[in-house]
């Protein structure tokens, strides 16, 4: 019995036609053959979400991301003109990783006037170019012009600072985000800047993990002992409904119900959530810092609404919770069944004690929902990997799943054949609504 | 930094010395709160839950007396004390055993939070 309306078509996968209701092939989660098909045609040319503006508040300030699934380290920096820039963390005279502390494989972040080269002491103004060259004149026909550091294309949107590893990228950032981009715009991000971070390294494809966050169907099940006994019964009798489904492809996003506080019932909540006024959905009391919401912030205008989960193609997700706070996930492919997976909280400072407490409660609880859902994965992969089944039947609310792989699936089929990508449900979607 | 009045040997304020048997939660970061959880005993951690959290309405109220972000030593304490007890929360209230079930060898290792 549906509680939510859903569209005319009678189900959100119909709603695009053309992403088709059929069994869905999971052979793009442990064919090796696959991954390598998809680093080509994804990672290494769509933009990538590697942090927020906020780590690099002041001219000067910078940070390094270790993405070793591309073999690269990427140098981002605040230039003197306030730009954000990245460069790869390469020492142009024999190759050097510039930028390092003590570990030349951890990142690090600091601030400085200019990047001095551990080895020989090349000196790099914030904007790359090769300032200073040790004995400079022992060297042949040396063009310090042509010796910058190598670029990467980088751009911010909403504080969100993106690179892209290819030389030159097919779209803006801009145009890459398309409405997912115009629709989230204007969202305080920046006020949410009291941030926790937890890193995983997971036994499955990265898609898997994406797979679990992007449907809830499971919640009520994988997660009921999380809640009372009275509260599970109550989620396991509804089973879970979305509000809206909305594809933007190659991105998308689902719009949930819950996290009402405070509770009609106390015996619904554990004791702590109770004793201090917090649990998975946030704090109960919000800061008071969000305004009107975007667009695409609770698109159907539902009174129960709670979080809306986004998914940045390929690798990045923005929960936007009710309760004004938000959260990111990143999963970055390791193996065909190994991947990192990085969680961050992000909260309004707190005024005082109590609220310094109901955030740390909130965080300890998405650690605890993370656990189980990290654990599930690999015992999902391996049974994948056993090849006994070779598809899988998706029901309506996992139209998230059924599309990210249908898009990973398209980019890699359209890289490989040098044609643009082509969504048909975006198409008839649009057709439809006009 | 400023210390409030008089602290017990392990430094809380002298108001909770009642939890002065729990000090050894007094644990700076994420990683050696959740360590001492996986390491400790349900009946220790039960301990611990018994004896703080009926504390927490007086521990919330001498807490939000002072600025955030200039607590005294004895009170940053007292919060990671806290800290520690909604580590210690979800063995005690719902799993019944230290480990989250099911979740094997999965790690959730915290690399950023923020300063008290």
């Amino acid at each position: 019995m549906a509680k939510f309306p859903k569209p005319s078509e009678g189900s959100w996968t119909e709603h695009y036609p053309g992403l088709g209701t059929g069994p869905v092939s999971y052979e793009d989660s442990y064919s090796a053959e696959f991954y390598a098909r998809e680093q080509e045609a994804v990672f290494l040319k769509t933009w990538l979400n590697i942090g927020r503006v906020e780590q690099a508040p002041r001219v000067g300030s910078y940070f390094t991301r270790e993405l070793t699934w591309a073999k690269k380290s990427i140098l981002v920096v605040k230039d003197k003109d306030g730009t954000i820039r990245a460069f790869h963390n390469v020492c142009r005279h024999r190759g050097n990783k510039l930028v390092w502390d003590d570990f030349p494989q951890e990142e690090t972040s600091g601030s400085c006037r200019q990047f001095t080269c551990k080895y020989h002491a090349w000196r790099y103004d914030l904007d790359g170019s090769l300032d200073f060259v040790q004995q400079e004149s022992e060297f042949f026909d040396l063009d310090k012009d042509n010796l910058g550091l190598v670029p990467v294309a980088c751009e911010v949107w909403e504080g969100f600072i993106f690179i892209n590893l290819a030389k030159e990228p097919e779209q803006t950032l801009t145009e890459f985000l398309g409405e997912m981009g115009t629709g989230l715009a204007g969202y305080p991000f920046g006020e949410m800047h009291q941030k926790y971070t937890f890193k995983s390294e997971i036994n499955s494809n990265w898609k898997l993990f994406i797979d679990a966050f992007v449907e809830f169907y499971h919640a009520p099940v994988l997660h009921q002992k999380q809640s009372t006994p009275e509260e599970a019964a109550k989620l396991l009798g509804h089973g879970f409904e979305g509000l809206h489904y909305e594809l933007l492809s190659p991105h998308s996003m689902v719009s949930s119900w819950g996290g009402m506080s405070p509770p009609k019932d106390p015996k619904m909540v554990k004791p702590m959530e109770n004793a201090l006024r917090s649990g998975l959905f946030g704090p109960w009391d919000s800061p008071d810092v969000v305004g009107d919401l975007p667009p695409l912030v609770n698109p159907a205008e539902h009174r129960a609404w709670g979080v809306d989960s986004f998914i940045v193609f390929p690798n990045f997700m923005i929960l936007i919770w009710e309760r004004q706070w938000y959260l990111t996930y990143h999963y970055w492919p390791l193996a065909e069944n190994k991947h990192l997976f990085e969680v961050s909280l992000y909260f309004v400072p707190p005024k005082n004690a109590a609220e310094r407490i109901q955030q740390e409660y909130a965080v300890a609880v998405t650690k605890e929902f993370a656990l189980q859902d990290a654990n599930t994965l690999e015992a999902t992969q391996t049974m994948l990997e056993t090849r006994v089944v070779d598809t899988f039947v998706l029901n309506d609310q996992e139209i998230l799943c059924r599309h990210h792989h249908a898009v990973v699936k398209e980019e890699v089929r359209a890289h490989e054949a040098g044609t643009p990508v082509n969504f048909p449900w975006n198409r008839a979607s649009a057709a439809a609504n006009a | 930094m400023t210390m409030t009045a008089e602290t017990t040997a392990s430094g809380l304020p002298a108001a909770f010395a009642d939890l002065e048997p729990f000090a050894g939660w007094i644990l700076e970061t994420q990683p050696e709160r959740y360590g001492r959880r996986l390491s400790t005993s349900m009946a220790e951690m039960q301990a611990f839950y018994d004896a703080a959290f009926p504390r927490l309405p007086e521990i919330l109220a001498h807490c939000n007396v002072f600025p955030i972000d200039d607590l005294p030593d004895d009170v940053k304490k007292l919060m990671l004390l806290v800290f520690s007890l909604v580590e210690v929360s979800f063995p005690v209230e719902i799993w019944k055993q230290g480990r989250v079930p099911d979740s094997g060898a999965a790690a959730m290792d915290c690399v950023l939070e923020p300063p008290l």
